[in-house]
């Protein structure tokens, strides 16, 4: 009984407790929507609610959607997914260092990944340095992944399953912009953990980067001792656009165990270019991203894996109605489309000399409706291509897809 | 306000239509997956778990894959249920005559021609005679299966006692510790009649799917527990489950549908097969004996095999055998799907036991032996005749 009347107790100071609290004391701090902004700024650029005087500002987002597909006739039906669920905790422990860390719970608690977690100490604007688990910065996407900054239900294929986002690893590495005038000019350089064999051995059955993920050690210990070197520059014009060059490379396999040479060192090397621009007067944002990969695959290994892969996106994002509904006042509706290609194996087979397909593509339009800047409600019909090895008829995966993103 | 509305309305419209707006599933005369009509839902379960272990799940090192193997997937070889590509061709070597395989101790029957990382892959050894063979179709094997040895036999004729040139023997082979006898099984010497493969050296598919977890991914089962790197008996890396899954979902997959039967020239195209005599390896109608899979038990269908061996002549001799063929000697294969190969073959034709022939008429023209006097007189024949015919064999 003295412990029913503890619990109701309990329940009842703690409720009293929050309804003290004054919201006047909760703030939110905006994303800076200033266009000297740069992709690689997206992970300090999200809004954040901080309290009080409390040096800790918290923020995340949610994602949940409904999707009805199809392949080829075959559907499982109506499914309700909730993706994905991130918390960010960010501080700023003296001037000019601060800690961020991202958390995701994907799929419910199916995956729970520490995204992001390092603390960046500013030297000079040209010259920051930041440790602990780092996104590495190939192509755009991968720092620049959040799901309500997005028109599109799906992650793009070539950013999720071709390149790693999100891709993540304990490193070091350092970064910093520069302005001039309508220029700013960015880069940024990591040696970090990298990839492993799992690259080109793995159930999905072709080279799959992401695969490297399923070890779970690789935020305690290097597969091989060889650090993973990711750069990226960008240039970005405040009226015009702005364009990475990044590149990740590294030896992906065991080459030693117990001093004991067991292979050469195999590499796989990334290269990707990314852009992004908002045409004038019109309005019309286009964002995209290319990247092409190199895996040194055993010759005495099956094709299967190739040893090459090329792939990318292009978002095409054009506003259409920016005036207040139903109350809500920044509200703006977009209609979109994404383009999407993935070629898992760029090749010949030896047998035939005949080209190897395994390709993947794309197309699906979009509308959403951004309640508020933080806040999206998108509609997409997607239609996919997914040719087999052989290159035999496509398998053809389409339907409607629709849900919420929201910063919170 | 009336904007929402309107994209409400959109929004309901796409969800109410959402099947409408996917990709219709082809015809089942076009594809050759999907089960044989008529199964129990225990059955259907079972297919459905046979056919993911068959086509999704992927070995690698860390479950089992190799060390030394051809394909890291059953799917990889057989995409879409049907006949494979060079990529996957198989080499087997060693054997030469009904005395068995010289070379077991070297790695055959099957060459391991990839490794894993860190392994080499195996090397045919000098002085052994190899051959390439080209995966099959998987459908419709639950009724070949089916087929009393009884039947087998009645259209054997080892010593051509009607003299047509076609003889057509069975090949005996030994019974391997862990299949069950069919019923009505039929044994010579102490050997059964082999179905499978393409010197049907199988007995049937336990065995067909067993050996080819172990030659072909280097998967060992309690069936087949012998590593094929080491040599050595080790621990089972895939269930009895899982493979008897496989197995089920192999006896029933169904038939390849012909198509286009009512049109004129498919009707005439199979008449001059008849005429020129294909038939008589090629066996129209076959029926199914006693099964323990009620939907495929006595049952009337279509593969155009005999089942039985026959001399294709030197052309096609390529020095190996299994069991007591020898090395001229292949099984009949079914032609039924045949006309969907490309489908599964990334578009061309690969036929043939090792897939040099890239046309039907190339395969018809590759034939010797004892097809020599029917491919004489396809020869002989009208264009039109030969065009029925070849549409006549695109429609099974």
């Amino acid at each position: 009984m003295m412990r029913i009347l503890f619990f109701v107790a309990f329940i009842f100071t703690t409720y009293a407790a929050t309804a003290q609290i004054d919201s006047t004391l909760l703030r939110r701090k905006p994303m800076d929507s200033s266009s000297k902004n740069m992709n690689m700024d997206a992970i300090y650029n999200r809004p954040f609610l901080s309290i009080g005087k409390l040096p800790v500002a918290l923020g995340g987002y949610v994602e949940a959607n409904w999707q009805h597909l199809g392949t080829d006739g075959v559907t499982e039906g109506h499914q309700f997914q909730m993706r994905r669920m991130t918390l960010f905790i960010a501080s700023s422990i003296y001037r000019r260092i601060k800690f961020l860390s991202e958390i995701e719970f994907e799929d419910g608690t199916k995956e729970i990944n520490i995204e992001f977690a390092a603390v960046d100490i500013e030297f000079h604007p040209l010259f920051n340095v930041r440790g602990g688990i780092v996104m590495n910065p190939i192509g755009a996407f991968n720092q620049n992944h959040d799901g309500p900054k997005w028109e599109f239900i799906d992650r793009p294929v070539s950013a999720t399953q071709m390149l790693p986002a999100t891709w993540s690893n304990v490193g070091f590495g350092i970064y910093g912009k520069k302005y001039d005038k309508n220029w700013v000019i960015g880069y940024e350089a990591y040696l970090t953990n990298g990839f492993n064999n799992r690259i080109i051995d793995n159930g999905d059955g072709r080279t799959s980067l992401p695969a490297a993920k399923e070890d779970l050690d690789r935020f305690e210990e290097s597969f091989n001792g060889v650090p993973l070197v990711t750069a990226k520059a960008a240039v970005r014009h405040q009226k015009i656009a702005e364009v990475g060059i990044s590149y990740m490379g590294g030896v992906y396999n065991k080459f030693e165990d117990d001093g004991i040479t067991l292979d050469k060192r195999r590499r796989v090397d990334v290269y990707a270019i990314d852009a992004n621009a908002t045409l004038p007067k019109i309005k019309t944002y286009i964002t995209g991203e290319w990247a092409w990969i190199n895996v040194d695959v055993p010759a005495t290994y099956t094709q299967q894996y190739g040893n090459k892969q090329m792939g990318g996106f292009l978002d095409i994002v054009q506003p259409v109605c920016q005036r207040p509904v139903l109350g809500f006042d920044k509200s703006v509706i977009n209609l979109a489309c994404r383009f999407e290609y993935v070629d898992w194996n760029v090749g010949k087979f030896q047998s035939t000399g005949g080209d190897i397909a395994d390709n993947f593509m794309a197309v699906v339009p979009a509308i959403s409706w951004r309640i508020t800047p933080q806040t999206v409600i998108r509609i997409n019909y997607r239609y996919n291509w997914q040719a087999d090895l052989l290159g035999n008829p496509y398998a053809k995966t389409a339907g409607f897809q629709a849900g919420f993103s929201s910063y919170f | 306000m009336k904007r929402i509305i309107i994209l409400f309305f959109i929004g309901l419209m796409a969800v109410l239509s959402c099947r409408k707006m996917q990709p219709k599933a082809s015809a089942d005369d076009q594809i050759l997956d999907g089960p044989v009509e008529g199964l129990t839902a225990e059955e259907k379960l079972q297919f459905i778990r046979g056919d993911v272990a068959f086509n999704d799940e992927v070995f690698t090192a860390e479950t089992g894959l190799g060390p030394l193997f051809v394909s890291t997937s059953c799917g990889n070889c057989h995409a879409g249920d049907g006949k494979g590509h060079p990529f996957t061709t198989l080499t087997r070597f060693g054997q030469t005559d009904s005395t068995g395989n010289k070379f077991l101790h070297m790695g055959a029957p099957q060459l391991q021609n990839r490794a894993v990382i860190n392994f080499m892959p195996e090397q045919i050894p000098a002085g052994a005679a190899s051959t390439r063979l080209t995966p099959p179709a998987n459908t419709g094997m639950g009724f070949l299966d089916a087929v009393s040895d009884a039947d087998i036999l009645a259209m054997a004729d080892p010593n051509d006692a009607d003299g047509d040139g076609i003889s057509g023997v069975p090949n005996w082979i030994h019974f391997k510790d862990y299949l069950h006898e069919r019923t009505g099984i039929i044994t010579s010497g102490g050997r059964c009649i082999g179905r499978f493969g393409k010197k049907s050296g199988a007995y049937d598919l336990l065995q067909q799917t067993a050996g080819a977890y172990n030659q072909d991914m280097g998967i060992t089962s309690t069936y087949e527990p012998y590593d094929t790197y080491s040599g050595h008996e080790i621990d089972p890396e895939v269930s009895n489950q899982t493979l008897l899954d496989v197995v089920l979902y192999l006896k029933t997959l169904k038939a390849p549908v012909q198509r286009n039967i009512d049109d004129p020239t498919v009707i005439k195209g199979k008449q001059v097969f008849m005429q020129i005599d294909c038939g008589k390896c090629h066996v129209p109608e076959l029926r199914t004996s006693a099964s323990p899979i009620a939907a495929l038990a006595f049952k009337a269908f279509s593969p155009y095999t005999d089942l039985l061996l026959h001399d294709m002549g030197p052309g096609l001799d390529d020095g190996y055998t299994e069991g007591n063929a020898k090395t001229n000697e292949w099984r009949t294969p079914a032609l039924w799907g045949l006309g969907l190969s490309k489908n599964s073959q990334g578009g061309q034709y690969f036929l043939l036991h090792d897939g040099r022939a890239r046309t039907i008429e190339q395969a018809i023209e590759l034939h010797g032996g004892e097809a020599k006097n029917s491919v004489g007189k396809y020869f002989s024949l009208s264009g039109q005749d030969k065009q029925a015919l070849i549409k006549f064999l695109e429609s099974l």
